[in-house]
């Protein structure tokens, strides 16, 4: 009835007007412009695989599969293999995310439930702050501030205590440079630590506060109501705050390149010279004629470190994926 | 009998008890204590790096900071040289590739925020986009040097520029499509229920409404892009003669701050410093800003 009622009210309405041509027109125009926008990023996503694979095809096929695992890299008898920097590049990056992990949970556990909230604020901006230092500016305080210090006190220290030990010890044996695969890493541990520590901070405060209330109500302490229900509730985002800390650490250039020494040698000691995919691309760049093998070395070797990164940073975003976006 | 006999064996045992719960208790404070100075600690850390970094650029980048840095091109060891033609040349890529970059990420961060809803298109470059956002910076540098240098005969200005740009999509694209989904629908159902198109409802209401989180994300992506260095050096290289011209090499603040530093020359290094002291500041008070404007309209 009432359906009925309103046929009979709406001709008594002024007429609709007709839509001008030009909205459903422009809104045509307006979606394409976006949808081409997103597909955009796709394109650069695949052309960027494909030039650097193309690039890098020459040494594939001079090498085969023996590039990746070959630890030669002589320029003179134009034999390349990236054996060296895939192991610089792993071991400074894992190394540097021992040393960031327990500094960045601990910035996080301070941030969220030990500070007092008129210090959160500051104290979190300051932390974020430090991941906005470009990375040059992280490269010439290492090798000016800490490269120093690293060989005239603390590789010297560790030298006579740790690498006393048995087994363990001839891993921190050797002169201390200062320079080297250590220094790199600890590095990248202080440039990786805001990106772990802030993404910790934003899961930790995702935790339903009605948790932590019933756990501090049974008498928990702050320790135990981390341990025992903020961090199995954000289990999952913490190793994904992880692993993008490992994405970045993987590709990380200049500051490297500062500090590691840059020698294409396997040492057994973490306080000997090595080098990073990135970092001996940047160095030995600007050698390399366009054409040559050795330039092809270099894009193949740009190629490796895209497949690693791009693996590790697609497990963080999977990861990450719920929580962050809530 | 019980009644008797209960009470007396259970006193020792209530004692022993309570004991044994104030020794938990104790190592449980204890504990939490340790954890809580070690938390402390961590951040104290954390600052201290910091402060570390910017004491140790204003100690050694104040003292060569002068008008000549700014007014005088950069000349040869011993010269006193500037460094204007670097501070141009940055000032010159990162706004083109400012201009460039933020129209292409505006609209794909419009488009996952308004258009995508929860396709599988929309999922895909979401998810392309943040990898981008993090993947090394470096990676962009040769495939521009792929892309552009090698078909078009040399490095120049523009490919930094495109490879710049190309860093500064995936920051707009995540800060634009974050702070369009925290608009309300109600808005948008009033913009539609007016009669409006889709199109007009996004440009002229949406944005408008983002609009000081999108100038946030603009403002960030051009720190992130003022510090680059790897991009820059298989594209524009660096030029130490003046020049302006975006089809040949371009020189930059990063850049030859890089080459200065790795000198031997004490002068070129006093540069360096003083170069990245000023790169810094611009950096860090870009994010500043970015986080003022953000607070400021809420």
């Amino acid at each position: 009835m009432a359906q009925v009622a309103i046929p009979e009210v709406l001709p008594s309405l002024p007429a609709r007007p007709a839509p001008r041509r030009g909205a459903s027109a422009g809104d045509a125009v307006f979606a394409l412009l976006c949808r081409g926008s997103a597909a955009l990023v796709l394109v650069l996503l695949g052309a960027i695989i494909i030039e650097l694979f193309m690039g890098g095809l020459p040494a594939f096929r001079a090498f085969g599969a023996a590039f990746i695992t070959s630890t030669e890299w002589d320029p003179v008898q134009d034999i390349y293999g990236a054996g060296v920097p895939i192991y610089g590049t792993i071991l400074t990056a894992i190394l540097a995310l021992l040393m960031a992990v327990p500094v960045a949970f601990g910035i996080a556990f301070f941030l969220t439930e030990l500070a007092p909230a008129w210090m959160r604020g500051p104290v979190g901006t300051a932390i974020e702050l430090l991941a906005a230092v470009p990375s040059i500016i992280f490269g010439m305080w290492g090798f000016f501030v800490i490269v120093p210090l690293m060989a005239g006190t603390i590789q010297p220290a560790i030298i006579d205590t740790v690498g006393e030990l048995p087994v363990i010890g001839s891993l921190f044996q050797g002169p201390p440079f200062g320079t080297g695969l250590f220094t790199a890493a600890l590095i990248l541990a202080i440039m990786v630590l805001p990106f772990i520590a802030a993404t910790m901070r934003d899961v930790f405060l995702q935790v339903p506060g009605v948790y932590k209330e019933s756990a501090y109500g049974l008498g928990a302490t702050r320790w135990e109501v981390m341990r025992g229900v903020v961090l199995p509730y954000t289990r999952v985002s913490v190793v994904g705050g992880i692993m993008l800390g490992l994405g970045r650490a993987l590709g990380e250039t200049m500051a490297v390149t500062f500090v590691i020494g840059n020698a294409n040698r396997i040492t057994a000691s973490v306080f000997g010279p090595g080098n990073t995919i990135a970092s001996i691309v940047a160095l030995e760049f600007g050698e390399s004629a366009a054409g040559s093998l050795k330039l092809s070395s270099l894009l193949a070797l740009g190629f490796l470190l895209f497949v690693i990164s791009f693996g590790v940073l697609a497990l963080s975003r999977w990861l990450l994926r719920s929580r962050l976006k809530a | 009998m019980s009644a008797t006999t209960a009470p007396r064996s259970s006193i020792p045992g209530r004692a022993k008890d309570q004991s044994a719960s104030a020794a938990l208790g104790r190592r449980r404070a204890r504990t939490d204590g340790i954890i809580r100075a070690l938390c402390t600690i961590a951040t104290v850390l954390g600052l201290l790096f910091l402060v570390s970094i910017l004491a140790t650029l204003l100690v050694k980048g104040a003292s060569g900071i002068s008008l000549n840095v700014f007014t005088d091109v950069t000349r040869p060891p011993g010269s006193h040289g500037g460094l204007l033609n670097p501070i141009i040349g940055s000032l010159i890529q990162v706004a083109l590739a400012t201009l460039l970059g933020t129209p292409i990420g505006l609209l794909v961060g419009t488009y996952l925020a308004e258009y995508a809803g929860n396709g599988r298109f929309g999922q895909v470059v979401r998810f392309v986009s943040d990898v981008l956002l993090s993947a090394p910076s470096i990676l962009i540098g040769l495939f521009v040097y792929q892309l552009l240098v090698l078909p078009f005969g040399g490095f120049s200005g523009w490919a930094g520029v495109v490879a710049l740009a190309i860093i500064v999509i995936p920051v707009v694209v995540r800060t634009t499509e974050d702070m369009l989904r925290l608009i309300p629908n109600t808005l948008r159902e009033a913009v539609i229920g007016l009669g409006a198109p889709k199109w007009k409802m996004v440009v002229l209401v949406c944005w408008r409404a983002a609009i000081s989180g999108i100038i946030t994300g603009v403002l960030l992506a051009v720190a992130r892009v003022a510090g680059e260095t790897a991009p820059l050096l298989f594209t524009s290289l660096g030029n130490l003669n003046w020049s302006v011209n975006l089809s040949q090499p371009m020189s930059s603040l990063p850049i030859t701050i890089y080459s200065y530093a790795g000198s031997p020359y004490e002068d070129w290094i006093t540069l360096a410093w003083t170069g990245a002291l000023i790169i810094t500041l611009g950096v860090l008070g870009l994010n500043i800003l970015a986080r003022a404007v953000l607070r400021a309209r809420r």
